[in-house]
């Protein structure tokens, strides 16, 4: 993936291509997005590999949320593309779908309902039958721990659990592409560290791709792709080394700092830290 | 957690199989249904609020309102018997209007980004909901029959066969007016005007209480109000079926409007529509 620092800020430029020849598992190509009069993204631009894992960095209010809802075709998309494994989200968004799973920042479970009961309300909106939901559902929920729990009711797991559960749902149907949202906010550290190594197993042992919106440095590790999202616009996309060095930095947080400052030197502030 | 590669992923692939649709609308539907079941009150409440009327109510005024014989009654009747349909025409009103409000609950909640990120039509989606939603609705009304029953509200028997399609009909017509409410609710708050500026003006504003000809003499204008208002032909359109009838008139304005309001939801559900101007905090 291409690099790009805060000096050289050129939002006109394509999206990034991957480095096979393989299709990106996500492409956004010039997307822009308005709420009103008030601009919330900004000819954003940028690919996610197959088998990787992208870390999309921001503050609260950076756009992250506004993004993830028009990939996943809750908003439309104003201006720009958005592909799926090379599927338009915007023409052929049942495709594009169908190869995607999305945790959101929201917790979406129906806390009523039991953990199966959720696994399979989910499988029939993928046209999933009952027998083969069960089965998945079942191997599903003994990875994640929660095989015990099957029967019970969504509002008396933890957070934590919660988390895995809405992470177990999001691969029912098999998705290529995986989205997460700020998947670990509100978690203790262990449930942190437990949920961001298994989304990490996915992709080294699935080969599924993943975007990870997060404002938490110590998620991103050296070998990531990531993607600097600050006030609707991206300031630096690409390997997180090749990012902090374009960005004259020692670490990604130092990085961030001063990226935001350079993009906007009255709104920067301290990056917040880890266990924010 | 430890990880097992258990699959590869599946290949790309377009449109959806007749069975895929299927265990959509067998998903929702069954959803609903437990979501009902787990909500005891909102069944009795949905009994008792008629019942009241019919026992209360009808008991009081049967006195007050004479009922001449007019279609499809063929003989005089009890004031009770004329309020049945009307009473059960409310339940669909309650159960459309609470079905509503469980869609501005699951929005708020984010559970309503769960269906609607499904691959399948979004048309389709909401279409499924609504029937489950009408689902529920016929099943409170068959439970009122049978309590109304032991009221001397006896319909003939082939009438709790015919007035099924009537049900769903009157059903899906009042679930899609609250799924196009429940669109423009940006809150669980702004609910509670639904109930003042929607249930109560269609109830009261129809011939669910009294027959129109009764309306008429008292106020013209109401009565042409009331002929207006599609509840008062979701009323008729039952009242007859429940004789074994057919009111063409009211199957072509209930049938109409379902078709109206059904549009209207899925364009204010469409991302490129409605969603988008709801901003940020409108989420979908």
């Amino acid at each position: 993936m291409m690099t790009q620092n805060a000096s050289a800020l050129d939002s006109t430029s394509p999206a990034p291509q991957p480095a096979s020849d393989q299709v990106p598992a996500l492409s956004i190509a010039g997307v822009s997005h308005s709420y009103g009069a008030r601009k919330a993204l900004s000819d954003v631009s940028f690919a996610v590999r197959p088998a990787s894992f992208t870390a999309l960095l921001g503050l609260n209010g950076a756009g992250k949320s506004t993004l993830f809802s028009l990939i996943t075709r809750l908003f439309a998309v104003q201006t720009g593309r958005i592909d799926i494994f090379g599927h338009d989200i915007g023409r052929t968004p049942g495709e594009a779908l169908r190869l995607l799973g999305v945790v959101f920042q929201s917790r979406t479970l129906d806390l009523d309902l039991s953990l199966t009961q959720n696994l399979l309300y989910h499988a029939a909106l993928h046209g999933i039958s009952r027998g083969e939901a069960r089965a998945r559902s079942e191997e599903l929920l003994s990875r994640i721990g929660l095989a015990d729990r099957a029967g019970n009711k969504v509002r008396d797991l933890s957070g934590g659990q919660m988390r895995r559960l809405e992470i177990a749902r999001a691969l029912l149907h098999r998705p290529r592409l995986l989205l997460l949202d700020e998947a670990t906010v509100g978690l203790d550290v262990k449930a942190r560290a437990d949920i961001i190594g298994h989304v990490r197993q996915l992709v080294t042992e699935q080969g599924i791709g993943v975007l990870w919106a997060t404002h938490l440095f110590d998620e991103i590790t050296a070998t990531d792709d990531l993607v600097v999202l600050h006030q609707g616009r991206v300031l630096a996309r690409g390997l997180v080394p090749q990012v902090i060095a374009e960005a004259g930095a020692s670490d990604v947080n130092a990085a961030f700092a001063r990226l935001t400052t350079q993009a906007s030197p009255s709104s920067a502030g301290p990056a917040r830290s880890s266990d924010a | 957690m430890t990880v097992t590669p258990v699959h590869a992923p599946p290949p790309a692939r377009s449109g959806f199989t007749a069975g895929e649709y299927i265990t959509c609308l067998t998903g929702i539907v069954w959803r609903e249904a437990l979501r009902f079941l787990h909500q005891r009150e909102r069944f009795v409440s949905a009994l008792v609020r008629p019942l009241v009327w019919l026992f209360i109510f009808a008991a009081g005024f049967r006195q007050v309102l004479g009922i001449s014989i007019i279609p499809p009654y063929e003989t005089y009747i009890l004031y009770e018997v004329y309020i049945a349909p009307g009473l059960m025409a409310m339940i669909q009103l309650f159960n459309g209007m609470q079905s509503s409000l469980s869609m501005v609950y699951d929005r708020e909640m984010g559970n309503m980004r769960t269906l609607l990120v499904s691959p399948l039509p979004r048309g389709y989606l909401l279409f499924c909901k609504l029937l489950a939603g009408t689902a529920v609705s016929v099943l409170q009304v068959y439970a009122f029959l049978a309590i109304a029953w032991f009221w001397d509200i006896t319909p003939p028997p082939m009438g709790y066969l015919t007035v099924l399609p009537a049900l769903i009909l009157a059903g899906l017509m009042l679930g899609a007016l609250g799924m196009l409410i429940s669109s423009g609710i940006k809150q669980l708050e702004n609910f509670a005007g639904v109930m003042n500026f929607v249930i109560f003006p269609m109830f009261f504003a129809s011939s669910a209480l009294y027959p129109l000809w009764h309306v008429e003499e008292g106020s013209p204008w109401l009565a042409f109000l009331c002929e207006a208002n599609p509840f008062t032909h979701a009323v008729e359109l039952i009242r007859f079926a429940l004789y074994g009838k057919l009111n063409w008139v009211s199957l072509a304005v209930v049938g109409g409007c379902t078709a109206v309001f059904m549009i209207g939801a899925i364009l204010a559900y469409d991302p490129s529509r409605g969603f988008v101007r709801r901003g940020p905090g409108g989420e979908a």
